[in-house]
């Protein structure tokens, strides 16, 4: 029991790694500020042309959207990164990231978007268009707001996701929370960092999962 | 060398395609092995704490709540990695794949319970009370009334996570587990080019895109719709 406590939860090791762990805090919350806006935004293009009229580009968009949902992120993360290189393609980490993120953060978004908007009646377009609005006009300020609030819980617990996956960048060396704490980890020979960054994971993101949890319940009734 | 032809060299270079698809396929092997082990635990523990989670016991039920939340609220790569350098020093020595293995399983357990538990408040409280009426048993009616109608609705959301998560296998390259990825990294370095990558990054969408266009299906076929 001693023994365990040393090893996870050892508050002196903890004090020791905190500086280097919130340094690390402090890089994740700039990637999700980056990445989430990013995947929004690329997810909103996305589902715009996988709902084209013309089918090769909603096939397309498809499949490409479907390609980027079967390759596991670090995957994608790790040809970026190190992949590209040799064809002449050099990213920073933190660019890297970005691309990957992009790719496939959009996927997942812009399924979402999709759901949200195909859920919204066809009467909505046809009565919107016939008072005259245009067609931006009708998706910006009559379609996806509807949309949005029926794929809300949706696109937080995505989000959540994407908050989660930003630990893949400790794989690129992006010294993000995860990639801190190992370090603090692998200088000390102690887990107490992992779990101190595990509980920082927690306290962010524990109130998110209740409230998606919350919302989904109460569309359910 | 023109374009088209250093491409191929960077990413198809057929030499190392012969060399390396032995490894690669070992990879697949190694990854459905772990994907498929993950599945069958994950989703039977989250069937498993979403019955237990019907009984209805405060206590249990806070416990299991617990879990979920910081199951979901984790992310994967953490657990791994806390699991991998601590328990070792601890005095427990599992081998990389197993850690992969019960870590993904876990989380696919806490996601899981949390869809199966949805699948049966959405069955309406009068099924319960027909069942109970005719004379079956609490578990009866579970089993045969509840249960049956919880999981269709289920279906499309639990296949979509668990293509989710079983893509994480992936992970297990950062402890050493020898799956696609591993096999892949492993070859770029030694050839000092990106086509073992390359044929890693195929090996994965010939492994799960038949997976994500059945949940595609799915979706379409059961329409889990809230409105």
């Amino acid at each position: 029991m001693d023994a365990l406590l040393q090893q996870f939860f050892n508050l002196e090791i903890m004090a020791k790694a905190l500086p280097l762990v919130l340094a690390g805090l402090r890089q994740t919350v700039v990637l999700c500020l980056v990445v989430i806006p990013l995947g929004l935004a690329g997810g909103l293009l996305f589902a715009l042309v996988s709902l084209s009229s013309s089918r090769a580009t909603r096939w397309s968009m498809i499949a490409a959207i479907d390609f980027f949902r079967a390759i596991p992120p670090l995957v994608l993360l790790i040809f970026v990164y190190s992949g590209l290189p040799f064809a002449g393609i050099r990213l920073s980490p933190l660019a890297a990231v970005a691309v990957a993120f992009f790719l496939n953060t959009s996927s997942y978004y812009g399924e979402i978007y999709r759901a949200g908007i195909e859920s919204v009646a066809r009467g909505q377009w046809d009565a919107a268009r016939s008072t005259g609005l245009t067609v931006a006009q009708t998706l910006a300020s009559v379609v996806l707001p509807q949309a949005i609030r029926n794929v809300l819980p949706d696109l937080v617990s995505n989000t959540v996701e994407v908050v989660k996956l930003t630990s893949i960048a400790s794989v690129v060396a992006l010294p993000e929370l995860l990639y801190s704490a190992d370090m603090a980890r692998s200088i000390t020979f102690n887990t107490s960092p992992i779990v101190l960054a595990a509980a920082i994971y927690l306290v962010m993101l524990w109130p998110v999962v209740r409230l998606v949890s919350r919302m989904e319940r109460r569309i359910a009734s | 060398m023109d374009a088209w032809s250093r491409f191929l060299d960077t990413f198809f270079k057929r030499e190392l395609i012969e060399q390396y698809l032995p490894s690669i396929l070992k990879g697949m092997l190694v990854t459905v092995e772990i994907a498929l082990a993950v599945v069958i635990t994950g989703i039977a523990l989250g069937l498993a704490l979403a019955v237990v989670r019907a009984w209805r016991l405060l206590p249990v039920n806070a416990l299991i709540v617990v879990f979920v939340d910081a199951f979901r609220a984790l992310p994967p790569l953490v657990l791994v990695l806390l699991v991998f350098f601590g328990l070792p020093n601890v005095g427990i020595n599992l081998p990389s794949f197993a850690v992969l293995w019960v870590v993904l399983s876990l989380v696919l357990a806490a996601f899981a319970e949390e869809i199966f538990w949805a699948g049966i408040l959405s069955v309406p409280k009068g099924q319960w009370e027909a069942a109970r009426s005719t004379g079956f048993g609490w578990l009866a009616t579970l089993i045969y009334i509840v249960l049956p109608q919880a999981v269709r609705l289920t279906v499309p959301p639990l296949t979509n996570r668990t293509v989710a998560i079983t893509k994480n296998t992936a992970l297990g390259t950062v402890i050493g587990v020898p799956e696609i990825l591993n096999q892949a990294t492993t070859g770029q370095s030694f050839s000092g080019n990106a086509t073992p990558l390359m044929m890693g990054a195929i090996a994965y969408v010939v492994l799960f895109i038949p997976v994500v266009a059945l949940g595609r299906f799915l979706e379409t076929r059961f329409a889990w719709r809230r409105a």
